[in-house]
This record gives structure tokens, C-alpha cells and sequence, in this order.
């Protein structure tokens, strides 16, 4: 075993420096140094936790290891397989990973999502109060911002930082799991309609279109306001109407492809429809798709805070985002900082995500040379 | 055009027939000296023209042979002023003389008075050259508004006649036609006659017959030739196809890596090319009543533009090659009978028996350095060689 | 050109009953009583099964559908529990202000999305391209809601509180004092009230145009025919201005359409917030209150101004663009 196996074993990151691959090792330094701080700072909730415990706890207890075997481990093979030498395919993946790490703007993207995905995971180690607790209201309701309490309360006594970090779970989970089944059944769709055409084609897109037609938000609004405020159900509605535009975008794209050569050589082959649909044709979508989900999700945070906002998402003592804001429309100005910093969390997520899409299409652009 | 002034130019009727030109004796129209043009990219400083130096004549047809990555297309860029400025620039010890006015020194709004007015260019592609948004005849007429001051219906109604000159069938019906209705050798005829509505001196047609079709080709070029004669006007034609030289150009021009490496009469070069490239050129092509087994093929690839060798250029690649040629970057050296070279075989020509000279492929046989027997050209519109095949060159 | 337009026209046909249909299904599937979307769940239960008996609302679901849309496609929308009037009086009078709103937002986004997106394309990579760039990420990553409350408290609350001299107030369509004003004050009144709900949809959405036409531009202006313009000795303004942005405003029309729905959404919460009596505030306080006719009829009316807008985006774009009429 090398010397920079060796480091990279006792101190992730340090061996990829070591080995050249400055960038990589400094990033996976911070993240495990990152990592260890929290397990560091909520080490008496950690310890405590076979006692007075809940299902939160553990969770968060069982991501943070599971993140910290998952650092460990990535940098483990990283370096492994560098160092197994044999030349590494240039994919247009690796080309695009490449311009990536000259972005900076993409950068910071990345780096603010990798910062949400642990706040949202170890919510329960870092928030410093609960969030649902109300405690003695007259005392303490509407604290304007001070060092106890850094974002100030509501009107309850709540902390706004802990219930932001809270409301960074839902509002994520949310977003993520939507944009999951849109694309799914987007693209599924979108590949279909695009390679069989005829009337297939021609009906799928009515009815995408007519799905696309729809104010997205009033039919969300109806539906969740004349069903249940259900976790599930906001979900599935949020999935459910964004797939038709990843469908067009599958289709559009598979519609080109479809006449490329490579595709015409496949059915000269004899492959089966559905093989070439799937090997072949999927594959080479999926750029544009990644690209447009990742947009998607920032549009899916958004709506999903405002249908919290109007009160239809989850319902108070949860918090989310958007019924963050809603609070602290009541007393706007009285105590501004209850709905501006929720919304700032708002902006900035779905500026990262943005941002991270925005350097994702650019550097998977088949036409940027470099 | 239907009134136009009939130059004074030489009654010389088509291009192969005509021996050396006494143009270069006269004053020539367009004189290019020591054209840098560079490009600064992230990958390094790409050198695309690397001190280019020639002249045409009046009512003369310059050929400009290489294959893609060569410079050609740069070089016409960059008379016309069109590279754009952030990532390319042209170096100050460049110099571009149009009838006595200094163009690289040019004012802006000079340069854009003398673009379609009196040089004018047409590109590769008459697909997407052709804004499709417009009537054919709205771009025709643009041009004659903008250089002519012509009011819109009588540029109209010179639009169609230019239409009519160019040969394009139904002109007073066309003209209100969309590029998208046209074919790709109408398209062309549409842009050689935006091209040529204001009369300029100089046309330079950028491989102005690569995306089209054989037979389409040769009714392009004819129109060409026919239009160089009723206008008097000199053509700079770029192309890598070396049958198109043949039929067309006086003298030609061939470009490697960034520079020109035998410049002279067709006739000459065709029959005994001096420099290896140029015969590596001629040798791949396939000739009409000569049996061959295979043909020879020029091995290698280009150098990189950002990275130019030290020595000659072309050392790697050719077959005759020595120490001197690794070391030392040859001049354009005078071959003697008109012709200029940048190979060291013109200080030392006896290392020219030494050499083997080029193979075909894949075969142990020797080929022999003759050109191609004297009367017979290439055959037209042919391939010039295994890289110098490729589309969109620059 | 004629025919395509009646085509298109004919196309939005079935697209609009197929969003009744939606509606309506929506509606009937949610749970509770279906009685009760004709009646206020007040009134006694032997009334209501009386009620259901003569108005066949014991039927099953696709009688009752095609009664329905015989009913809504003549005109008859019912009326509102929560306010007993005819649904169609309460949309009459909301339906303009949402024009106004969406109307002005529509036009100033077009514009500032447009000439940013253009100058941004010509000044590519200059310092005010970025800035421009960055900028419009932020407003597009915002949701409308919020900006609309940061914007209420800088320029309403905390101006007047502060004692700036431009202080906007917060909330409605007119001020209290609207019907003793003269008529320059009048429309002064109207248009102090106006500017922060446009502003606040103008900026989300201007951003996300301008985004698109710069790119749009700086495809378009790598394209050969520039070009060959560039070679004919046109000034760089007419190659710019002419050429190219013909090009590049066909796309950027059809997402103009596309962002229509975008418009509407907006439009529900600045209605909201800004206390402004439009159909965006109508259907949501409607759904909350489980005023199901009025749901229907807004959403109907909201879908119907989407495809609307949708063909007028497809019309332009064919008019502006001579390949069109060849293909269809």
C-alpha cells in the first residue's frame, strides 16, 4: 500500500493531496472535517441517545455514520482506482465532471447543497432548540435576532433557526422525491411518444399538453385543499403535474435521435423496440434531463413553499419553509425577521440548485469546445 | 447590373488555357504581406496563419488549396475583417493592400463600406448562409440599398435581374421566395448574386461547392467563370478539392499549417509539383485512364495549431525529410521557373533521388514521383487526399 | 395562414372541455358529500335529500356530468355559498383586475426580459453581463410571495415609517379615500397601488426571459447567415437589431407562452398579498371556504385565459415566422 492509501485511510482527502489530485482531497477534507465537527458539537446528543432518544435522533445518528462511512469509503476507491492505472474512457460524463470543476459559480452550487443535505439529515444534531416547543410565550415570543437566539423567535417563542432547519427537511424531501417521479414518468413517456410516433405520439401529447395547459398551481390548490394536506399526497400532486414538460423534452430529443445513425444501425441489427428504447435511446437523454431536473427542483421548492404559504402544505406545528413565511406575515412589521430569513433559506437553495443546473448544462453541451 | 460598365480586363476566356498571367507584372488588386492572424485560447495561442504572402491580379482566379486546419479560410477572414476581435487578432507586421488603401489600418465604418461593395464573399454552406426570416429578395435588396442608395422598389427590381444573372429560373416569382423554398445549388446561386449585385473587384468564395452536389458543382463554377468574364472581377477561391482548381483558378496557392508552401501557375504545379505536400496531394488523387493498384496517402496528421514544430512543418510527414528540415524552418524559396516553395529539396535537390518518395497504402511497392502525364487534369471535383477530404475546413 | 389559425383555434376546443372535464371529476372525487356542491353544508339534512332526490343528484356521476356542462357551457355557473350571488356578477367584477395585474406585468416583463437578454447577448461577458447574469438568477430563484412581502416592507411599511418621501401603501387596489379624490389623483391613487404588485411579478418573471433570450441571441448570432449579413457591410446595430433578433424573439414568444401559466400562479399569491381583488385571491379563498361553484368557474376561466394566451403565442410565431404555414 502506498503512502497516500495509507493517509487516505487514516484522513480522507489528505491522500488524493498527496497523489496530485489537489482539488479532490481538499474537498473531501472539508467534508470530513465538516462531518466530524457536527458529530463533535452534538456529541451529548449523540450520547444520550439510548435514553432519551426518539426516531428523529436515531435517523439523524444513523445518516451522519452512514455519510461518514460514505466519505471514507468514496475516497478509498477514488484513489484505488487512480492508482490501478489503465487508461479512463473520456465519456462525455468525464468531460463534463472536468468543466464542472473549472465553474465556479457551480461550485458554490454544489458546496450549498452538500451544506443543505446535511443540515437537512442531521437537523436533529444541530438545531439548538426544538422546534416545536413553546415555552414561556410572554417572555419569550417575538425576540428580535441576538446571539441566544440568532434569528430571532415568532410568536410563539419558537426559535426561527431550529425551525428553519427542520423546515429544510420537508422542503427538500419534498422537492427531491417529486422531481424523482416527474422525471421518471416524464422521461418513460417523453421516449415512448418520441420513438413509436403515429398516434401514440399524437395522443400522449394531447394529453400532455392538456396536463401543461393547467395552471399547475390552481390545480394544485384544488387538490390538496378539497383532499388532505397529507405528506404523500403533496407529493405525488407536485410529481404528477411536472412530467409533462420532461416529456416533451425526452420527446423532442428522442425525435432528433431517432434519425441519427447509430439508432438506424440498432434496428438494422434486429433489436427489439423496446431494447433500443431503453439502451440506447435513454442513455443519450439523459443529459438534458439532468439538467432540467435539477432546474426542476428549485421551481419544486418554491411551490411547495408557497402552497405552504397559503396554508394547504403541511400543516403548523410542522414546519416548512413556506409556513414560515406565512407566520411571519402577521406581524411583518413588527418582527420582519420571521419571514425574511425562512425566504432568504428559500432563495438560496434554489439559487444553488439553479446554479448547479445552469453549470450542468454548460458543461455537458455537446457544442462548447474546449 | 443590366447597364453595367464593362471593365477593361483581359479577353482571356476560360482559366486553363491561359499561360502565366502577366498580372503580377501589373499592379495587382489585392496584396497580401506577412498575414499573421492569431487566436489566443485556453489551450495556448493557435498561430492559424503564420505569415501568408500573396497577390491576384485583376480579372485573375487565385486558387487557395489545403485541407482543414490550413488557415485558408482565416486568411479570406481576415481580408474581409470578419475574425472576431476577442479571441483572434491580426498582428500589426501583417499587411492587406486593396488598390492602394491599407486594410488592416482600415477605419470600422471604412471596412464595412468596402465589404459587398467592392470585396464580397461567399461561404460553404448555402443552407444556413441565408437568413431564413427573409425573402431572397429582401437580402439581395439590402445590399443595393446599403451600397447603391437605391430606394426600395428600384432595388427590388435589380434584385430580379440580379436573379436573372445568376441563373435562377422565374426571377420576377422567386424573388418573394423564402431560402427555405429554394434548393442548396439555388441557394448558392442566391448568395453569388448578393455577392455580386454591387460589382465588386474581388469575390472570395470560400468553398462555395463542397456542400453541393457534382453536377451542381460544375453549373456553380461555370457561373463563376462566366461572371469573372462579363464583370471583369478577380476571384479568390478557397477549396480543398483539386479538381476544382484545375478547372478554374490561374494560379494557386497551397497551404499547410498555417503557411503557403508552393505558390505558382496550375499548369505547373499540376504537372511537376515541387513541394512533397503538394505532390502527396496529387498523387492520392485517382486519375481518369491511369491503372493503379492503390493510392498513395500522405501518413500522419497535422500539427496542432498552438504548437507548431520549430523546423518545417510538414518534416514528420514527408517522405523526404532530413535533419536539416527538423532544425531549420525553410523560406519560400524561388524554384527557377516562376514558382516559389518552402522546401529545403530547392537548396538541395539531389536528396530528392534519395528518397523513395511516397507509398500507397498498406502496399511494399515503390510509386513513382511523376505527376500526372502533360494535357490531362485531375479528375474534377475529385477527392484531394485522405485529411484533405474534409468538410469545413478553415 | 387563415386555415392554420382555425385549426388552432378549433384544437383549443376539446383542450378546454377536456379541463372541465378535469374540474368537474376533481371536484365529484373529493370526499365528503357530493350534495354538497350545490349546497351550503348548513342547511338541514332532510332539505338537502329532498333537494337531491329532485335535482337527480342521486344519479350516477356521468349523468350528472353531461347535466353539468349543459348547465356551464350555456352560461349557468350557480351560485356562490359564501356570498349568494351569481358566481358569473363575482367574476365580472374580479376578472379585470387580474387583467390589469397580469395585463401590465405581461407587457413590462416582455420588454425589460427582451432588451436585457439582447444587451446582455451583445455585451457577452462584459461586467454589466454578469452582473445582469447574476441578478437574474437571484430574482429567478425567488419565490413571488416572498418578494412581494420584502418588497412591501421596504417600500410600504418601513417607508412610511421611516418617513421616506416615496412611501407605497401596502395593500389594495385603492385607497380608502379613492371615491372623494379628483380624477389626476384618482389615477395616481390607482397606479401607486399597482406598482409593487407588477413590480414583484415583473421581476420574477423578467428574469427568466431575459435568461432565455441571451441565450437564444448568442445562438443566433453564431449562425452563418450573421455572417454573411456581417459580409455584406451592414452596420453591426442593423445585423443585430434586424437579423438576429428576428430570429431569436420566435422562441422567445412560445415561452412567453409557455410562462403564462407562470403568470397566473404568480398573479394567485401577489393577489394575495397585496390584498388585491382579483380571481387569484377568488379561488383561494373560495377553496378554503368550500364555495365549489365559484372554484369551478375560476379555475375554469383561469385555464381558459392560459390556452387563450397560448394560441395567441402560436399565431404570432407563425406570423413572424415564414416556415411555419410550409410544414403544418
Amino acid at each position: 500500500m502506498s503512502t497516500s492509501r495509507i493517509a487516505s485511510a487514516l484522513l480522507p482527502g489528505l491522500g488524493h493531496v498527496m497523489a496530485g489530485r489537489g482539488f479532490t482531497g481538499v474537498a473531501l477534507l472539508l467534508s470530513w472535517l465538516t462531518l466530524l465537527a457536527v458529530a463533535a458539537l452534538g456529541w451529548p446528543r449523540i450520547a444520550a441517545i439510548g435514553e432519551t432518544g426518539s426516531l428523529d435522533d436515531w435517523i439523524a445518528v444513523v445518516a451522519l455514520v452512514l455519510t461518514l462511512a460514505l466519505v471514507w469509503g468514496w475516497a478509498q476507491w477514488s484513489l484505488r482506482r487512480q492508482q490501478a492505472g489503465g487508461t479512463i474512457g473520456e465519456s462525455q460524463w468525464r468531460i463534463a465532471g472536468r468543466r464542472l470543476r473549472r465553474d465556479p459559480l457551480a461550485l458554490i452550487g454544489i458546496a450549498v447543497i452538500a451544506l443543505l443535505y446535511l443540515v437537512a439529515v442531521l437537523a436533529p444534531l444541530i438545531a439548538p432548540y426544538d422546534p416545536i416547543a413553546q415555552e414561556n410565550i410572554v417572555e419569550t415570543s417575538y425576540l428580535a435576532p441576538s446571539l441566544s437566539h440568532p434569528l430571532g423567535t415568532d410568536q410563539f417563542g419558537r426559535d426561527v433557526l431550529s425551525r428553519m432547519i427542520y423546515g429544510a427537511r420537508i422542503s427538500l424531501a419534498i422537492a427531491l422525491i417529486a422531481v424523482a417521479i416527474a422525471i421518471s414518468l416524464g422521461t418513460l413517456i417523453g421516449a415512448i411518444a418520441g420513438y413509436l410516433g403515429g398516434w401514440v405520439d399524437a395522443a400522449l401529447m394531447r394529453f400532455t399538453d392538456m396536463v401543461l395547459a393547467f395552471p399547475r398551481l390552481v390545480l394544485l390548490i384544488m387538490i390538496v385543499a378539497l383532499f388532505s394536506s397529507s405528506l404523500t399526497l403533496i407529493i405525488l400532486v407536485l410529481g404528477l403535474t411536472q412530467w409533462p414538460a420532461t416529456a416533451r423534452l425526452v420527446r423532442g430529443e428522442v425525435l432528433s435521435l431517432r434519425e441519427r445513425e447509430f439508432i438506424q444501425a440498432a434496428n438494422a441489427l434486429g433489436m427489439s423496440r423496446r431494447r433500443i428504447v431503453l439502451r440506447h435511446l435513454i442513455p443519450n437523454v439523459l443529459a438534458p434531463v439532468i439538467v432540467a431536473a435539477t432546474l426542476g427542483i428549485g421551481n419544486t421548492i418554491v411551490l411547495e413553499a408557497g402552497l405552504s404559504f397559503l396554508g394547504l402544505g403541511l400543516q403548523p406545528p410542522t414546519p416548512s419553509w413556506g409556513n414560515l413565511v406565512s407566520d411571519g406575515r402577521q406581524n411583518l412589521i413588527g418582527a420582519w425577521w420571521v419571514a425574511t430569513f425562512p425566504g432568504l433559506a428559500i432563495v438560496v437553495s434554489v439559487l444553488a440548485f439553479n446554479l448547479v443546473g445552469d453549470g450542468l448544462r454548460d458543461a455537458l453541451d455537446p457544442r462548447l469546445r474546449s | 447590373m443590366s447597364d453595367s460598365a464593362r471593365r477593361p480586363h483581359d479577353a482571356a476566356p476560360a482559366a486553363h488555357d491561359t499561360p502565366a498571367r502577366e498580372a503580377s507584372a501589373r499592379e495587382p488588386l489585392l496584396s497580401v504581406r506577412d498575414l499573421h492572424t492569431y487566436f489566443d485560447t485556453d489551450a495556448g495561442t493557435a498561430r492559424a496563419v503564420d505569415g501568408v504572402s500573396f497577390e491576384i491580379g485583376r480579372g485573375e482566379v487565385l486558387g487557395i488549396v489545403g485541407e482543414s486546419g490550413c488557415g485558408k479560410s482565416v486568411t479570406s477572414l481576415s481580408i474581409m475583417r470578419l475574425i472576431p476581435q476577442p479571441p483572434g487578432r491580426i498582428l500589426t507586421e501583417s499587411s492587406i493592400r486593396f488598390r492602394d488603401e491599407e486594410l488592416t489600418t482600415a477605419s470600422d465604418k471604412r471596412m464595412r463600406e468596402i465589404r459587398g461593395n467592392d470585396i464580397a464573399m461567399i461561404f460553404q454552406e448555402p443552407m444556413t448562409s441565408l437568413n431564413p426570416v427573409f425573402t431572397i429578395g429582401d437580402q439581395i435588396a439590402e445590399a443595393l440599398r446599403l451600397h447603391k442608395g437605391m430606394k426600395k422598389k428600384q432595388a427590388r427590381e435589380e434584385a430580379v435581374e440580379v436573379l436573372r444573372l445568376v441563373g435562377v429560373p422565374d426571377p420576377e416569382r422567386r424573388v418573394d421566395s423564402y431560402p427555405h423554398e429554394l434548393s442548396g445549388g439555388q441557394r448558392q446561386r442566391v448568395m453569388i448574386g448578393i455577392a455580386l449585385c454591387c460589382e465588386p473587384d474581388l469575390l472570395i468564395a470560400d468553398e462555395p461547392t463542397t456542400a453541393l452536389d457534382v453536377t451542381i458543382q460544375a453549373q456553380i463554377l461555370e457561373l463563376l467563370l462566366e461572371l469573372r468574364d462579363r464583370l471583369g472581377m478577380s476571384i479568390m477561391l478557397i477549396t480543398h478539392d483539386l479538381g476544382v482548381v484545375a478547372e478554374v483558378c490561374d494560379r494557386v496557392a497551397v497551404m499547410y499549417a498555417g503557411e503557403i508552401v508552393e505558390q505558382g501557375d496550375v499548369r505547373q504545379i499540376f504537372q511537376q509539383p515541387r513541394h512533397p505536400y503538394t505532390e502527396g496531394l496529387l498523387l492520392s488523387v485517382p486519375k481518369l485512364g491511369e491503372k493503379t493498384d492503390r493510392l498513395a496517402s500522405i501518413p500522419g496528421v497535422v500539427p496542432a495549431p498552438t504548437d507548431w514544430p520549430v523546423g518545417c512543418r510538414f518534416h514528420d510527414r514527408c517522405p523526404y525529410g532530413w535533419e536539416l528540415c527538423v532544425r531549420e524552418h525553410p523560406d519560400l524559396f524561388p524554384t527557377g521557373d516562376g514558382r516559389v516553395s518552402r522546401c529545403w529539396l530547392e537548396k538541395h535537390p539531389e536528396r530528392r533521388e534519395q528518397s523513395p518518395g511516397y507509398r500507397p497504402i498498406g502496399a511494399g511497392e515503390e510509386v513513382e514521383t511523376a505527376a500526372p502525364a502533360a494535357g490531362t487534369t485531375p479528375a474534377p471535383a475529385g477527392e484531394a487526399g485522405p485529411r484533405s477530404a474534409q468538410r469545413g475546413s478553415r | 395562414m387563415a386555415a392554420f389559425a382555425l385549426r388552432r383555434l378549433l384544437g383549443a376546443i376539446p383542450l378546454l372541455l377536456g379541463i372541465a372535464t378535469i374540474i368537474f371529476f376533481v371536484l365529484n372525487l373529493a370526499p365528503g358529500d357530493p350534495a354538497s356542491l350545490y349546497f351550503n353544508p348548513n342547511v338541514p339534512p332532510e332539505v338537502i335529500e329532498q333537494v337531491r332526490r329532485n335535482l337527480g343528484l342521486d344519479q350516477p356521476v356521468h349523468v350528472r356530468y353531461v347535466r353539468w356542462l349543459g348547465a356551464f357551457f350555456t352560461g349557468d355557473w350557480g351560485q356562490s355559498f359564501a356570498q349568494g350571488r351569481p358566481v358569473a356578477d363575482i367574476l365580472m367584477e374580479a376578472l379585470p383586475n387580474t387583467l390589469i395585474l397580469t395585463g401590465t406585468a405581461l407587457v413590462l416583463v416582455f420588454l425589460f426580459g427582451i432588451i436585457a437578454g439582447v444587451w446582455q447577448a451583445v455585451r457577452q461577458h462584459s461586467w454589466s453581463d454578469r452582473t445582469l447574469s447574476i441578478g437574474a438568477l437571484f430574482f429567478y430563484s425567488m419565490p413571488s410571495f416572498w418578494l412581494g412581502l420584502m418588497l412591501m416592507l421596504v417600500f410600504s411599511l418601513k417607508a412610511h415609517e421611516w418617513g421616506w418621501p416615496i412611501a407605497l401603501p401596502p395593500t389594495g387596489i385603492t385607497s380608502v379615500e379613492y371615491e372623494f379624490m379628483g380624477a389626476g389623483e384618482k389615477i395616481q391613487d390607482r397606479i401607486a397601488h399597482l406598482i409593487l404588485p407588477v413590480a414583484t411579478l415583473t421581476l420574477v418573471l423578467s428574469a427568466g426571459i431575459a435568461r432565455y433570450t441571451r441565450g437564444q441571441m448568442l445562438e443566433v448570432i453564431r449562425q452563418d447567415y450573421i455572417r454573411t449579413a456581417r459580409a455584406k457591410g451592414l452596420p453591426e446595430r442593423r445585423v443585430i437589431l434586424k437579423h438576429a433578433l428576428r430570429n431569436s424573439l420566435l422562441p422567445v414568444i412560445t415561452l412567453l407562452g409557455l410562462y403564462l401559466p407562470f403568470l397566473f400562479s404568480g398573479a394567485v399569491f401577489v393577489e394575495v398579498i397585496f390584498s388585491w381583488p382579483g380571481m387569484g385571491r377568488i379561488i383561494v379563498d373560495s377553496i378554503m371556504q368550500r364555495d365549489y361553484p365559484l372554484v369551478m368557474a375560476t379555475s375554469f376561466v383561469f385555464a381558459v385565459m392560459v390556452v387563450l394566451g397560448n394560441l395567441v403565442a402560436d399565431l404570432l410565431y407563425a406570423i413572424v415566422d415564414p416556415r411555419i404555414g410550409y410544414e403544418t
